[in-house]
This record gives C-alpha cells, sequence and structure tokens, in this order.
C-alpha cells in the first residue's frame, strides 16, 4: 500500500494535522488548478464510452512540469475515489457523481447528462485538490500526469480483488459490533449524519420538483402569450391591450426560462453534491467503526486469553494509534466538512433567492412599460355602487340601476 | 308571429301596477347617458316613450345563496341552491336604501325568465347566465355545482345578470322581470302564461333558414363571424389560462415543502439554525400568497366568460335576422310564381311545367270558365301575398334596424368591459409581482444570514 508522508496510518500528532489545515485553506496560496473539459466519445469494438481532458497546472516541486493534460474515463475516477477511501478510510473524500442518472434515461449520452456529470468530475477532483490532506495523494498525482499506459499499469499495482473483497467482507462483520462502543461525540456525529442525510434528500427531491414545476409553467406561458395577439386580430379597439398584455406574458416566459437555469447551475447540483456527500459520510462513520472493531476484538481476544496471548500487546498498541489517528482524522475534516457546508448551502439558497429576486423584477418592469395605467381601484368587497360609469368592482356593473317608475 | 317591437302588452305601463312609491321630483343626476333624456319632475302618470320615462334609483342584489332539498317533477328528493334576490330603493335625500322586495329564486327559474326574453326580445342582445356546470376548471378547483367557491362566483354571476337586464333600455321595462323581482309564487305561472314557447321558432327551422337564406344583410355575416372567432379564441384562452394557473400553484406551493424541511433541519444545525427556520417561514409565506392571487384571477376569467357566452347571444340575433330574411325570400319566391302562373293563363303560353299543363294535354283543354275562375283565385294570392311580402319587408327592414341599434350599444359595452378586464388582469400580474419581491428580499436575508 502506498504509504505517503501524510498519511494517517503514520502517526502524527493531531496538533499538527490542524496547523496543517489552517494553512492549505488559504486561498491566495493556492497552488494546484484543475480543469476539466471536452468530453469526447469514444467507440471501441467493444464498447463506447466518454473521456474527458484534464488540465493541471501547478507550481509544486513534487510535479515533474508545470502543466499537465490527460485524458480520463469514469472507470479511473473511481479507482481514484477507491484508492483515496483505502489510503484514508475516515477522511471525508468527496462525493463522485452517480454512474447512471436516477430516473428513467435512455440514452447514457445524452448531453445534458454528460454536461452535468463533467461539472461535477470537475468539482469532484478541485475539492481533492483543496484537501489539506488529500491534495498530496499520490494516486492523485498519478492520476492528473500519467499517460494512458502508465496509469493502466500502476492500476493493476495494489492489492488484488480478492484481497479487497475479504476486507469488505470483515468490514460488515466487524462494524456491526463497532456501534457498541462508539464514542460520545462519533455518536452525536452519526446522528447528525442520519437527520441531515434525510432533510438534505427532501431538499434535493423538493428543488428537482420545483424544475420541473417552473418547466411545466414555461411551456404553457409559450402558448398563452399568442393567443391575445390572436385575439387582437378580430378587435378594433382592444389591439393595443392584447398586445401589451401578449408581451408581459412574453416578457414573464424569458424571465422564467433565466429563473430555471439559475437554478439548475447554482441550486441543484449544489444539493444534490450534498446527498451524495451524505452517502460518503455513513461511510465514513461505517470504516471507523470498523477500525474502532478490530481494535475491540483484539482486546477482547486478549481478555478471553485466546491463542497468540503475547504478540496481542503489541498489535493492540498499533491498532490503538490506529484508531486515534482515525479518530482525530475523522474529527478535524469533519469540522473542515461542515464550514465548507455551511457556506456551500448558504451561497446556493443566496442565488436561488437572488434569481427568484431578478425573475419578479423582470417581470414588474415588463409590466409597468406597457399602456396600463399605474392605478386602478380594484376592490374586492361588494359594495352596491351608485349608477356610474365604469363602476370598479367584480361585476363591472353598477349595483343600481334606473328601472322606470312602477 | 314573433315580432321585431316589443309588444306594448309586455311593456310595463302606469297604472297597471302598484306604483312602488311616488317619483321623487328632482330626482336628481342620472349619470348614465343611456337613461338620459327629458325627465317628468313632479308630475305624475305621464305615458311612457321610449326614451322618457320616470327614474327610480333602485338597487338589486343577489345577496345570499342556500342549500335546500325539496321535490322535483317527477316526485324525487333533490338538493338544488336558492339565491336570494333583495331590491331595494334609494332615496334620493339621504342616499339611504329601503329594502323593498326579497325573494328566493333557483338556477332554473333563471334560465326560463332568459328564454322568455330570448323570444321576446330577438332583437336585442340577451345578456348570458353564468355557467350552469364548472368548466375550464384546473386541479385546485371543484367542478362540482354544490362547491362552496362555486356557489359564490355564480351568485356573483347571477347578480350581474340582473344587473345587466336592469341597465338595458328595452329590457328593463319588461313585466315578466319586474314580476321576476318581486312576485316570488306564481312566477313560473305568468311567464307560462304568456306563451312564449310556442312563439318560439324552431331549432330545425332556424338551421334550414341559415343554410338556404340567400341574401342576409352582410352585416349579419360578418358579425356572425365574428361571434364564432370571439367564442374560439376566449375558449382557448381561457382553456391555456387554466392549465397556466395549475402550474404555477404547482410552483408556488411546492416551495412550501422547503419551510417544513428547513425547520427539522434548523433543529440540528447550530448556526445556520435561525437562518434556516426563519427561512422557511418565508417559504411558507410564498406558499400560501398563490391562494388569493388565484382567487382574483378567477374573478377575471369570469369576466371573459360571460364575453364568451354574450357570443352565443350574438348568434342567436344573426340567426333571428336569416330566418325573417329566409321567410321574406321564400314569400317573394313564392309570389314570383304565382304571378308568372297567372301570366301563363292569361297568354296561354306555357314556360314552365305546369300540372295542369299535362293533364291539359292529357285530357284536353280546360273551358274557359275555369280558366278565369283560376285566373281569379290567383289574383287574390298574388294581392294577398304582395301585401304580406310588403309587411314582412318592413318587418325586416325593423328588425335589423333596432338589432343594428343594440349591437351597436352592445360592441361599446364590451370594449369597455374587456378593456377593464384586461387591465385589472395586467395591474394582477403586477401585484404578484411585488409580492414576489418581497418575499424573496426576506428570505433572502435570512439565508445570506445563515
Amino acid at each position: 500500500m502506498d504509504m505517503n508522508s501524510f498519511s494517517p496510518m503514520m502517526p502524527t500528532s493531531p496538533l499538527s494535522m490542524i496547523n496543517q489545515i489552517k494553512f492549505e485553506d488559504e486561498p491566495d496560496l493556492k497552488d494546484l488548478f484543475i480543469t476539466v473539459d471536452e468530453p469526447e466519445s469514444h467507440v471501441t469494438t467493444i464498447e463506447t464510452f466518454i473521456t474527458y481532458r484534464i488540465i493541471t497546472k501547478t507550481s509544486r516541486g513534487e510535479f515533474d512540469s508545470s502543466e499537465f493534460e490527460v485524458r480520463r474515463r469514469y472507470q479511473d475516477f473511481l479507482w481514484l475515489k477507491g484508492k483515496l477511501e483505502e489510503a484514508h478510510p475516515t477522511l471525508i473524500i468527496p462525493p463522485l457523481p452517480e454512474k447512471f442518472m436516477v430516473k428513467g434515461m435512455v440514452e447514457r449520452f445524452n448531453d445534458d447528462f454528460i454536461e452535468t456529470r463533467r461539472k461535477a468530475l470537475h468539482k469532484f477532483l478541485n475539492r481533492i485538490a483543496d484537501h489539506p490532506t488529500l491534495t498530496f495523494n499520490e494516486d492523485f498525482k498519478i492520476f492528473l500526469t500519467a499517460q494512458a499506459w502508465e496509469l493502466s499499469s500502476h492500476k493493476k499495482q495494489g492489492p488484488g480483488l480478492l484481497s479487497r473483497m475479504g476486507q469488505t467482507v470483515r468490514a460488515v462483520a466487524s462494524s456491526m459490533r463497532g456501534v457498541k462502543n462508539r464514542p460520545e461525540e462519533f455518536m452525536e456525529m452519526n446522528n447528525f449524519i442520519e437527520l441531515f442525510s434525510q432533510k438534505i434528500n427532501l431538499i434535493d427531491k423538493i428543488s428537482q420538483r420545483i424544475y420541473k414545476e417552473e418547466r411545466e409553467y414555461f411551456d404553457e406561458m409559450k402558448e398563452y402569450g399568442p393567443i391575445h395577439i390572436l385575439w387582437s386580430a378580430s378587435e378594433e379597439d382592444l389591439v393595443d391591450i392584447l398586445k401589451d398584455v401578449a408581451s408581459c406574458i412574453d416578457r414573464c416566459c424569458k424571465a422564467t426560462e433565466k429563473r430555471m437555469s439559475g437554478l439548475a447551475e447554482a441550486l441543484l447540483p449544489v444539493v444534490h453534491e450534498y446527498v451524495l456527500y451524505s452517502e460518503m459520510l455513513m461511510g465514513v462513520m461505517k470504516r471507523r467503526d470498523q477500525i474502532q472493531a478490530e481494535l475491540d476484538s483484539k482486546v477482547e481476544a486478549l481478555t478471553y486469553k485466546k491463542a497468540d496471548a503475547d504478540l496481542l500487546p503489541e498489535e493492540i498498541g498499533k491498532l490503538e494509534d490506529k484508531v486515534e489517528c482515525a479518530n482525530n482524522a475523522l474529527k478535524a475534516d469533519w469540522e473542515r466538512w461542515k464550514q465548507n457546508m455551511q457556506n456551500d448551502i448558504k451561497l446556493a439558497f443566496t442565488d436561488m433567492a437572488e434569481e427568484n429576486i431578478h425573475y419578479y423584477e423582470q417581470v414588474y418592469s415588463g409590466g409597468k412599460q406597457g399602456s396600463f395605467p399605474r392605478k386602478v381601484c380594484w376592490k374586492r368587497e361588494r359594495v352596491p355602487a351608485t349608477l356610474c360609469r365604469g363602476g370598479k368592482k367584480h361585476c363591472l356593473l353598477p349595483a343600481t340601476a334606473c328601472l322606470p317608475h312602477l | 308571429m314573433e315580432q321585431a317591437s316589443p309588444d306594448p302588452e309586455r311593456q310595463l305601463q302606469p297604472g297597471l301596477l302598484e306604483p312602488l312609491g311616488r317619483s321623487d321630483a328632482g330626482l336628481g343626476v342620472a349619470v348614465d347617458e343611456e337613461v338620459e333624456g327629458a325627465r317628468e319632475e313632479g308630475s305624475g302618470g305621464d305615458t311612457m316613450t321610449h326614451n322618457n320615462f320616470w327614474l327610480k334609483k333602485i338597487e338589486i342584489s343577489v345577496s345570499e345563496a342556500e342549500k335546500r332539498t325539496g321535490r322535483n317533477a317527477m316526485n324525487m328528493q333533490e338538493t338544488y341552491t336558492a339565491y336570494l334576490i333583495e331590491t331595494r330603493s334609494v332615496e334620493h335625500t339621504d342616499g339611504q336604501s329601503v329594502l323593498t322586495d326579497s325573494l328566493w329564486r333557483r338556477y332554473s327559474e333563471f334560465e326560463l325568465l332568459r328564454n322568455y326574453l330570448l323570444v321576446y326580445y330577438p332583437h336585442i342582445v340577451v345578456p348570458p347566465l353564468p355557467e350552469k356546470r364548472a368548466e375550464f376548471v384546473w386541479h385546485k378547483l371543484s367542478a362540482d355545482n354544490m362547491d362552496p367557491d362555486f356557489v359564490e362566483r355564480r351568485r356573483i354571476g347571477l347578480e350581474n345578470f340582473l344587473l345587466r337586464i336592469a341597465s338595458h333600455p328595452i329590457l328593463c321595462r319588461d313585466k315578466i322581470f319586474y314580476l321576476f323581482l318581486t312576485q316570488e309564487g306564481n312566477w313560473k305561472e305568468s311567464v307560462n302564461e304568456t306563451g312564449f314557447q310556442l312563439k318560439a321558432d324552431s331549432r330545425l327551422k332556424a338551421l334550414n333558414a341559415t343554410f338556404r337564406v340567400k341574401n342576409p344583410d352582410k352585416r349579419f355575416t360578418d358579425l356572425k363571424h365574428y361571434s364564432d372567432e370571439l367564442q374560439s379564441v376566449i375558449s382557448h384562452l381561457l382553456r391555456v389560462r387554466a392549465r397556466v394557473a395549475d402550474r404555477l400553484y404547482g410552483v408556488y406551493k411546492v416551495h412550501g415543502n422547503y419551510g417544513r424541511v428547513f425547520s427539522e433541519w434548523s433543529a440540528i444545525e447550530k448556526e445556520m439554525g435561525d437562518g434556516l427556520q426563519s427561512a422557511g417561514h418565508h417559504m411558507d409565506v410564498y406558499a400560501s400568497s398563490i391562494d388569493d392571487i388565484l382567487e382574483d384571477e378567477e374573478h377575471y376569467a369570469d369576466q371573459l366568460k360571460e364575453y364568451l357566452f354574450y357570443a352565443e347571444a350574438l348568434r342567436a340575433v344573426c340567426r333571428k335576422h336569416e330566418l325573417m330574411q329566409y321567410d321574406l325570400e321564400i314569400a317573394a319566391q313564392d309570389l314570383a310564381s304565382k304571378k308568372q302562373q297567372c301570366e301563363e293563363l292569361a297568354t296561354g303560353t306555357v314556360r314552365t311545367f305546369s300540372l295542369k299543363g299535362m293533364t291539359t294535354k292529357l285530357f284536353g283543354q280546360e273551358t274557359p270558365e275555369q280558366r278565369e275562375a283560376r285566373i281569379k283565385v290567383l289574383e287574390e294570392q298574388i294581392n294577398e301575398g304582395e301585401q304580406q311580402l310588403k309587411s314582412k319587408n318592413l318587418e325586416g327592414r325593423e328588425f335589423v334596424k333596432n338589432a343594428w341599434a343594440d349591437i351597436e350599444r352592445f360592441k361599446e359595452q364590451k370594449n369597455r368591459d374587456l378593456k377593464e378586464a384586461l387591465i385589472s388582469y395586467a395591474v394582477m400580474q403586477i401585484s404578484m409581482c411585488k409580492k414576489g419581491i418581497q418575499v424573496w428580499t426576506n428570505a433572502k436575508e435570512c439565508f445570506s444570514k445563515m
């Protein structure tokens, strides 16, 4: 397994890690810039797949050059994520976009899908780059810089499939036990994660639904405006006002379109990312529990004086360190994650509110431009009015009328 | 025989009915130009003419609706809604109104009144009733006739109907209308006694005339096209509007879900909690604001619906004209053929095929006496025919004149009303925007404070 100097496998004091975090997060000191773009379709006899171009610019010494350009496909991203999780089981690894679209996607290579995925992959790599620990991960560096064949051969190294599967089985078994001895702060964390996951999922659904409703509203409005124009063709006296109403509706349409795209850009991807994050967090909790469970089972073995009793204390020592590192890593990363989440959510919703304000302002200004008078007394109550021309009430008629004397 | 001008029997005449009160001397300004004209002041019992009648300010309102159960014609129990009609006379001096009549009517009685007016005033564009069944509904609106919102909108529509009749210079003077407002019991009998159902034109006859008439007045043909266009465009508009309302409702209401989730989420957040909670509150406000907005829009839709139904009333007048014109053409044709027959008999030439000509060939000529007799009969018929044609012509022209006068009046009313409706619709949209800006500005502030 790869060991770089910042892996939590190496015992480092929590204090030094925190210092590191502060240092790395300052924006002017960013020295790694990554973009993901230019999706391209590749067709082979076996399959069709998409690759994305990844451009890396850096001033770091450990990189051989200051600029790199490579092509990667989704599988490669999956591999990277797996390696990061292995190396840092209790760090919060950024989420990858889903393999397939959840709802009824027939065409895997639909343009919108590819674009959404591209943006998410871009986010993924940048989040890793911004992470104080993950940014120095060796596999990450190889991912960004290696040529295709280099990457393939590198991938083949490392623990084989069977050993990974074995780990998974042990993980599932031991995670069941781990829950019992979870420290208080991690219980709290777990509760938060569960609730957060529920809420963010709901918000995701609500936001998607709003988008859908706005789209359908837009579709209907497109048909609504032209009817007024059609009507104006048979009415001489109402031409102007009908045209004004039609143009208002038209403006409303355009504003709706903009509002929708604002939603799709600012809010939906952020909320969705945090849905994936919440799943990720549950995984992190499990892994932490698993590490602790390993320790606990060894301690149990010692207590009941099972086999290899003399080797146990040394093993236990190592495991205790491992658990401490894992917990500290998680705690530190947790704080960082929460801060980020707060900022991201705040920004996303503030943007959405801004879009909505802008939308109403657009329609409002359109309405005021027409030939509409500023003030029309619009009375909601049915007050019998005396006979007057153009009585302003619901019925458009005066409630009094003159009847002949009877 | 249908008449173009109102039957004096059905017009109100002083002395036939109990006066509601004495005429007010110097009643004051009648602002409405329609009823302006010389007014008798201080004297009573004058004859009424078309432009010149006493005025007494009357208020009509359909103020309540009530669910009732009763037995129908087949002695089965049924539920229906009854509407309270109140008539008040306004005293000039202090502007106070006094309740003079109040009675309950159900929708079917309104229908009866309208059908009667249609028969006796075929040259008038008779105001339409509010719809019988809820149409152009969107998902929140109920299609149920007993639904309180529907009943409320119908109540307003029925009041509107009565006010339109009351402000029509000709219709307002109708006796049956007056009885509708004042005589609860036996009104139906009074209507039926007029025998209007017998006088109604048969549907079939009218349809036949529409297809076969050769020379209708071009203005009426144009009017028919216009009314078809009006009907089609307004129903299209109403249908799409209903769908738009549905979607808009959806957009607003889904935002309300944010409110609930934010509130729950705020419970687990320390720093973000307050911001989330208050933002959630604004989402709730936003979501509930759509209810009032759409209720107002429903009234706008009702205003358009009235003119949708008016299109049918316009077509009814056109149909009447076509019927009269067709009648006239048939009569003229008939007359022409009789004249020709007469001529042929007189001159002995047979230009057209006639049964007589055939039989003459087969069975021999008829005697001069027989021929004389026939000529005489024909001449009598021709005379009658000419008289009839003359009066039909006169009737036709009268009809066209009166109908067109009312159509002009209607056009002006329509332009005024629709303009106002459209303006109020735009104002509604503007107010909706203002509310939206308000809510989202508040929400944004909460978000930025998170």
